[in-house]
């Protein structure tokens, strides 16, 4: 509830919750908004193809005739499936893997680790298109290429942040009171690492989104789809010798508009998350509780603002 | 106060040894492998419902022998005894630690006999600003000993369980304070979690690692009167590991002063206080401040510091910085030997 309230009262993470939500209502709509079916087959005259933006196709249409705005609105159905699928994936293995190595240790941790450089070294987009370009271009291949292929910083950002955190006393305590390790890693050091993982999660799924763009733009996204890179790719190969800007512009500012809401988020989940950030018994005199031996508890005064 | 015949805890020559990481270059030279020594050889006993201050500067060793003292860390040598059932017996010849046996996949009998010691000795650390889960509420710190024992028949009993623990250490009322987390509350309250979350399992066996030495001197004192009052009406034994003799005469039954990882001194605190043998603890006596501007004392001040436990002196340990030292302290290693009754010094002169 607490956190619902500061994330409102942050300006930063209105605006990019705002930008998103927009896209996702896009995506969910996209039926009834999109004026045209972009999978359909249209018949076309030499003058529709990429004719400039009137009053029937608000952003022109493209080098098949087809309505430009239709699949742009499209188009967010595949980013954000593709970037909240991929980058939950990369979450999920990545904190696992994180957590693993750096409680254990060991030998087991330092496999992990060298199984972690080992992909890291590996440039991600060369090994993506290769993959992609053996299992072919389906979605479900694409998410998995990414997602099996992104959690390497995560991977990282965890153990190092565990490495840490289990040194810290109140491990030892639970240690001391007997908790088992599955306990003592869910309850006290999954909790501290939640903050980091949860900001790196949002900027995954920027990163997957543009990861789906740029193999979209080589030419390596889902056919049956229509996706932003997709019309990148056709409108760098086709339009841009005409100055079709209608083709070229609106697919690049829908992926910022996209990353950016991300990244606000992101960066607001983050501050509010984080409870160092947040508050210290010294900084709010309001916040202490007085040792209430006869003292009208100070918590009531207040109340309103708790 | 209930006394049986066997005291609640026998450590028995203990000895913890750090090895140092070797690095190629020493593997190379074929430099031997080397150690750190934090403790070389401790004994004492602790009756049931006594008080035992472990007395020493920092990297004398005596916060290692409470982690022993807990199995938190597996003594190289020697036993500790707790109620008469060997704690380190428990994990040996299972070619696993107890620190491995913590983590992972332990038989379940044995980890049944741990969580026996687990349950019935309790340690209160440090640093309340480090000990608690800053996401915990102050419910969930309480009772988590509760969960992980599983001693929770019903939702009414663990709150009134909690509740208790929570009023006991001065916490009252126990509602206003569970819900918040620890960055909530001020040092001295949150030393009163921690304490709180030790008593919630009704231990005999407190190990208090400088319980005090974090928080405000004001508050001490109150802490200090909370662990005495324990003592008092539940008979809990508690091991108080400080480096500050003013606390430790305070409360304590009983003293034992370390240096390097040895006993020096172990005696009635009183007694120790008034009457010191050893010129260590002659020395960290004669620096106590004393609160009477017209007493003029002898100031021991010693040279130097403590040595590295990693080289430890030859002959008695503390001969380098020792000012009464004779040649024969070189040479001679002193054992603790009875000067008076329940009374033991090692020193050579004594």
């Amino acid at each position: 509830m607490n956190a619902v309230k500061q994330f409102v009262r942050n300006p930063m993470g209105v605006v990019g919750a705002g930008m998103l939500l927009v896209v996702i209502l896009i995506a969910l709509l996209a039926p009834w908004l999109a004026p045209y079916d972009p999978q359909v087959r249209v018949q076309v005259t030499p003058d529709d193809i990429l004719a400039p933006p009137d009053a029937e196709h608000l952003l022109g249409r493209d080098d098949a005739g087809k309505d430009v705005l239709s699949q742009l609105i499209y188009g967010a159905r595949v980013s954000l499936i593709v970037g909240f699928t991929a980058s939950f994936m990369s979450m999920f293995i990545g904190t696992t893997v994180g957590l693993v190595a750096g409680f254990y240790g060991g030998r087991v941790g330092n496999w992990l680790m060298r199984l972690v450089d080992f992909l890291m070294v590996i440039p991600d987009l060369p090994l993506m298109l290769v993959i992609i370009a053996v299992t072919g271009r389906g979605l479900t291949n694409i998410i998995l290429v990414i997602g099996l292929l992104g959690w390497t910083y995560t991977a990282r950002l965890v153990r190092s942040q565990v490495l840490s955190v289990k040194e810290r006393q109140f491990v030892l305590r639970a240690r001391s009171l007997g908790a088992s390790a599955p306990r003592i890693i869910l309850r006290h050091i999954f909790p501290q690492v939640v903050p980091l993982v949860i900001a790196q999660a949002v900027l995954d799924i920027s990163v997957a989104i543009l990861a789906e763009s740029s193999l979209a733009f080589l030419g390596l996204g889902d056919p049956t789809l229509i996706s932003w890179g997709m019309m990148l790719n056709f409108a760098f190969e086709r339009a841009i010798s005409r100055q079709a800007w209608w083709f070229l512009l609106p697919p690049g500012l829908a992926i910022v508009w996209v990353s950016l809401s991300l990244i606000l988020i992101g960066n607001t989940l983050d501050q509010i998350v984080n409870p160092r950030l947040r508050t210290h018994h010294l900084f709010d005199a309001r916040r202490m509780v007085a040792l209430a031996v006869g003292v009208p508890p100070l918590a009531k005064a207040d109340g309103a603002g708790e | 106060m209930e006394m049986r015949s066997t005291p609640i805890l026998q450590v028995d020559n203990l000895h913890k040894y750090f090895p140092i990481p070797r690095h190629v270059g020493d593997v190379l030279a074929r430099r031997p492998r080397r150690s750190v020594r934090a403790v070389d050889g401790v004994s004492f006993t602790v009756q049931r419902g006594e008080i035992l201050a472990l007395v020493g500067e920092s990297g004398s060793g005596k916060t290692t022998v409470g982690m022993n003292v807990l199995g938190l860390q597996q003594p190289t040598e020697g036993h500790i005894l707790f109620d008469g059932y060997d704690v380190t017996e428990w994990s040996r010849g299972h070619g696993a630690s107890l620190e491995a046996a913590d983590r992972f996949l332990v038989p379940l009998s044995r980890r049944r006999r741990v969580m026996t010691l687990r349950e019935r000795a309790q340690m209160i650390f440090q640093d309340p600003y480090e000990s608690l889960n800053p996401r915990q509420t102050i419910f969930d710190i309480v009772a988590e000993p509760l969960d992980i024992h599983r001693l929770t028949p019903s939702r009414t009993e663990r709150r009134e369980r909690v509740r208790t623990a929570l009023e006991t250490c001065g916490l009252a009322p126990a509602d206003h304070f569970w819900d918040r987390f620890p960055a909530e509350l001020s040092g001295g309250q949150r030393q009163r979690v921690v304490i709180a979350g030790a008593l919630v399992l009704e231990p005999e066996l407190l190990v208090a690692d400088e319980p005090v030495s974090m928080l405000d001197v004001s508050i001490r004192a109150e802490i200090l009167n909370l662990l005495r009052a324990l003592r008092r009406e539940r008979g809990i034994t508690i091991l108080y590991t400080t480096h500050d003799l003013a606390t430790a005469g305070f409360f304590t039954d009983r003293m034992a002063v370390m240096y390097l990882g040895r006993i020096v001194e172990l005696g009635p605190t009183v007694e120790v206080l008034s009457q010191p043998r050893h010129p260590y603890t002659r020395a960290l006596i004669s620096v106590v401040p004393v609160p009477n501007p017209r007493r003029r004392r002898q100031r021991v001040i010693l040279e130097g510091e403590i040595p590295n436990p990693i080289d430890i002196p030859p002959g008695c340990r503390f001969h380098p910085r020792c000012p009464e030292a004779i040649p024969a302290c070189r040479e001679m290693d002193p054992r603790l030997h009875p000067v008076a009754p329940g009374h033991d010094v090692a020193c050579l002169r004594v």
